[in-house]
């Protein structure tokens, strides 16, 4: 008697990915339009979509890294940014641009703006779905673009292709280090932790739920069920019906979740290369504790914004440093897979 | 004495036109086969940019579906032509669109001109071959399949499985013995004319019009009719993923495609710019004038096959998370547990470090925390010693720290007063050695001063603890290395053992143990065994300890170190 339950559970996620995409239909006139470049993007084009608040600094060397990778255009939606993010997004020759007052926690973190721009723009082509401290890394990156990873990903038959997030953080104290908007930040984030990672296997969307790495080791080592999730699926081959759960973690229709081999093989992965502990996430954490619109129940995490807001040392005698991705893959964070 | 090409080309037409150039330029005549999905428009642009060389020609064009005999078609049009337009060539070498020469052409020449009557082509009866797509074979010949594989796989396995089910087979024609092999191949202008030629050639058509991929058979069996001299290999390094698709070259595979020596490559990604640049041109000083020695990319590829369906034993990570039983290794390298020696001996993990080297822990499982080796607070790869840490994923815990450990033997103290849920899991592990002194844990109670109610709870939990525990280890599904003694029996003689234990972890080591572990002193124990049944309670898992302290002596003699000959 599996099988009623099975179809059950297809049929529920089938309503949940409907409402999704209802809401996202719903919120489409939350968004501004302020820049539309749309009209520019190429059938074969690989899009990144991204919202966006306060990211001025990070943003030239964002770009810059996707823009080297093959990104051919960007979907920004700028959330309430006074720092001059909207601006400068908008002389970019290759980004598209919305703008939105409302809230970002009521919007699933963002998501239903998102996906109402995948809706519009995204169908047929790879999308990257980005956060403006994540930079993605992937086997044979610097020689390979995107579009030889999306044929490889094609010619392979998968849809998606998963990432997890690794937290980079610097040697000394989070403030020590002044980081200028530009330059690598790995620069100053250089240090990871190579082996600590938790994974559990999500039984309904069949996701894999990942936990650890230095977040988990100094901010939730009693409570690790809190510790925040690293397993990502950034990049899908869009269609329009598709739609993501919550953050880029886990994604409606399941199966494009199966970013991994369960039957002991390897598949092909990334990093995220996460730079959120620059010298500006100290200020960040203070006014995120009092927005609370980074979490569903955020006073659960106000220890958290604090033991940030008191500029930790993160870095210990076991942190290991990043060189380069082949480093990645040897320690097994990420896997060339088949592909060689 | 020359070569001459035949092309099929579908795709990335700019650099099927650069190649065919470059081998037109360098005086061997090309027919190329556009696929008929190319539109008008770019057919027209590419025949046009190669308007000006007169040895490169365009036959007639069919609509090409991998897998079908539309291939085989395309191919023995443009032999054809070849044969016809250009009499003086003397091979007729077979390439695609994404071909790339990877050495000078007169090399090849000068290769083939030194044998001038060899047919280089991969022919392997069907029994031979290891590579076989959807589990076909011979069947491949025998079957019918007017599904397409590419658009209606579920039809098409269907229908196979129908066919196999009633038993159909085609019968294959007279004198044909069916041989497979890469579609790549260079043949000699008389065996080629001679396959074509064949007047059986209208049955051997009929026939291969409706095997699977005839373009991996049709010339592989009918040249063994015809050939005199069949070097079975191919001239094109063409390499295959798991999944039986061709293997893509990048720009980054410069030196490797460069040291394979072989004459042309395929694959290559279109935007491959390096590589285009790189090996399109003529100059001899890049090669070395060898025998093509594809072995090196061989064994890589290899790896990445197995790579993509096997894994690294003992890893779990976002794209590598086996179900139970898929895992080909729980864990990345042989470990230690010992569960009651350090009770039972005085400074144990000293005297075992000393003993075998690697990395001796405490209790990894200690509920109050972790205790690694050295009393470090964050070991390799960032584990930290926070129980709760550790027990919100006792398992990912273990295989990161045997993972991260890689090179260096890992042992550690166990027991039933530590956390028990990964002891289902090092039981199941192949590389798990567990060595079990039973009923060791009595001995820090005894030891204790605490009051004899409470002791007497404490030991009946953990004997209780510590029975299933065995029970878990004693399973027929356990796969762990496993050893166990009562305490009773080991103090008898711990030498033998001991030294059992040690040889299993340094085998090269090779030396005897010089020195014994210093047993605790076991004054009274019997007595406090007794006690513990006075008081209801029943100590079994120690084994047979006489009360009185007169006959402990003879078990607890050696409370000094002693050298055993």
């Amino acid at each position: 008697m599996r099988m009623p339950s099975k179809l059950w559970t297809a049929y529920r996620l089938r309503l949940k990915r409907r409402r999704y995409l209802f809401r996202a239909f719903r919120k489409r006139r939350q968004l501004t339009e302020v820049e539309n470049r749309t009209a520019d993007i190429l059938p074969s084009d690989i899009l990144a979509f991204a919202t966006v608040r306060n990211e001025l600094i990070r943003l030239p060397h964002f770009l810059d890294h996707y823009r080297k990778l093959g990104v051919g255009h960007f979907l920004f939606v700028d959330n309430q940014s006074d720092d001059g993010t909207a601006e400068y997004l908008r002389q970019q020759p290759d980004v598209s641009l919305w703008s939105t007052g409302h809230s970002y926690k009521a919007a699933r973190f963002g998501v239903d703006w998102l996906t109402w721009l995948q809706v519009k723009y995204g169908h047929g082509h790879w999308c990257l779905t980005l956060d403006a401290d994540e930079l993605l890394v992937y086997p044979y990156y610097e020689s390979r673009p995107l579009a030889a990873l999306t044929a490889w990903l094609d010619s392979t038959g998968e849809r998606s292709f998963g990432a997890m997030m690794l937290d980079m953080y610097p040697e000394g104290r989070l403030d020590d280090q002044t980081y200028v908007a530009g330059e690598d930040p790995i620069d100053i984030l250089g240090w990871f932790d190579s082996g600590n990672y938790i994974i559990h296997r999500q039984p309904e969307l069949q996701n894999l739920w990942v936990q650890g790495g230095v977040r988990a080791r100094s901010f939730f080592a009693n409570n690790p069920r809190r510790a925040p999730t690293l397993s990502k699926t950034p990049l899908v081959k869009w269609n329009r019906r598709f739609a993501y759960v919550s953050s880029t973690h886990s994604i409606l229709p399941p199966d494009l979740n199966h970013v991994y081999d369960d039957t002991g093989g390897e598949k092909t992965s990334g990093i995220l290369l996460h730079t959120k502990f620059l010298h500006t996430v100290i200020e960040k954490s203070r006014e995120e504790k009092l927005r609370k619109e980074h979490f569903a129940v955020s006073s659960l995490y106000d220890e958290y914004y604090d033991s940030i807001a008191a500029d930790p040392v993160l870095w210990t005698e076991k942190s290991t440093r990043y060189r380069n991705w082949r480093q990645l893959e040897a320690m097994g964070l990420m896997s060339k897979g088949g592909w060689l | 004495m020359s070569v001459g090409f035949i092309m099929l080309v579908h795709a990335a037409l700019d650099r099927a036109s650069s190649v065919a150039r470059h081998w037109a330029n360098s005086g061997c005549p090309v027919v190329i086969h556009v696929d008929a999905k190319v539109s008008d428009a770019d057919h027209a642009a590419f025949v046009d940019g190669l308007s000006d060389l007169d040895n490169v020609k365009f036959c007639a064009r069919t609509d090409v579906e991998w897998g079908t005999w539309s291939v085989v078609k395309a191919t023995i049009a443009a032999s054809e032509m070849a044969l016809e337009a250009f009499p003086h060539t003397h091979h007729i070498y077979f390439a695609s669109g994404s071909c790339l020469p990877l050495r000078p052409v007169q090399e090849l020449k000068a290769y083939l001109a030194s044998r001038p009557r060899t047919d280089f082509i991969e022919s392997a009866t069907t029994d031979d071959v290891p590579w076989t797509i959807g589990g076909l074979d011979s069947e491949r010949f025998t079957l019918r399949f007017p599904f397409s594989w590419k658009k209606h796989r579920y039809l098409f396995d269907r229908y196979v499985r129908f066919q196999r089910k009633i038993g159909f087979k085609r019968r294959v024609p007279a004198k044909l013995v069916p041989h497979l092999g890469s579609q790549w191949w260079c043949l000699t202008r008389q065996t080629l004319t001679a396959v074509l030629q064949d007047p059986d050639r209208p049955t051997y058509d009929r026939f291969f019009r409706r095997v699977w991929i005839p373009d991996e058979s049709y010339f592989q069996t009918l040249v063994r009719l015809h050939s005199q001299s069949i070097e079975s290999r191919s001239l094109t390094l063409s390499k295959f993923d798991f999944q039986g698709k061709p293997h893509i070259f990048y720009d980054d595979h410069l030196q490797l495609l460069r040291r394979s020596d072989c004459f042309v490559a395929r694959k290559i990604w279109p935007q491959a710019d390096k590589l285009y640049s790189s090996f399109l041109s003529n100059d001899p000083a890049v090669t070395k004038n060898t025998e093509p020695n594809p072995g090196q990319i061989d064994r890589i590829f290899t790896k990445a096959v197995e790579r993509r369906k096997k894994g690294r034993p003992g890893l779990y990570m976002h794209s590598r998370f086996p179900k139970e039983e898929w895992e080909n290794g729980k864990t990345c390298a042989r470990y230690s547990v010992f569960e009651g020696f350090s009770d039972l001996f005085e400074n144990f993990e000293t005297w075992l470090f000393k003993a075998v080297g690697g990395r001796v822990h405490g209790h990894l499982f200690h509920p109050d925390s972790v205790q690694f080796a050295g009393g470090e607070t964050i070991y390799n790869g960032g584990l930290s010693n926070s129980a709760a840490l550790r027990d919100y994923e006792p398992k990912a815990f273990l295989t990161s720290l045997i993972w991260n450990t890689r090179g260096e033997r890992q042992c550690f103290q166990f027991g039933p007063g530590d956390a028990q849920q990964i002891s289902k899991f090092m039981a199941m592990d192949t590389n798990a050695q567990i060595s079990v002194i039973t009923g060791a844990w009595a001995v820090p109670l005894f030891k204790s001063s605490d009051n004899f109610a409470y002791i007497r709870r404490e030991a009946a939990a953990l004997q209780k603890i510590e029975a299933k525990h065995l029970q878990i280890l004693r399973s027929t599904h356990a796969k762990a290395q496993v050893r166990v003694w009562t305490m009773a029996d080991f103090i008898q003689n711990p030498m033998e053992p001991l030294q059992e234990i040690v040889d299993d972890i340094a085998p090269r080591g090779q030396h005897r143990l010089a020195e014994a572990p210093q047993l605790v002193n076991l004054d009274g124990f019997g007595q406090f065994l007794q006690n513990l049944k006075n008081q209801g309670m029943h100590p079994y898992l120690m084994g047979d300890f006489p009360v009185g302290d007169d006959l402990q002596a003879s078990a607890a003699k050696p409370q000094r170190p002693y050298l055993v000959k």
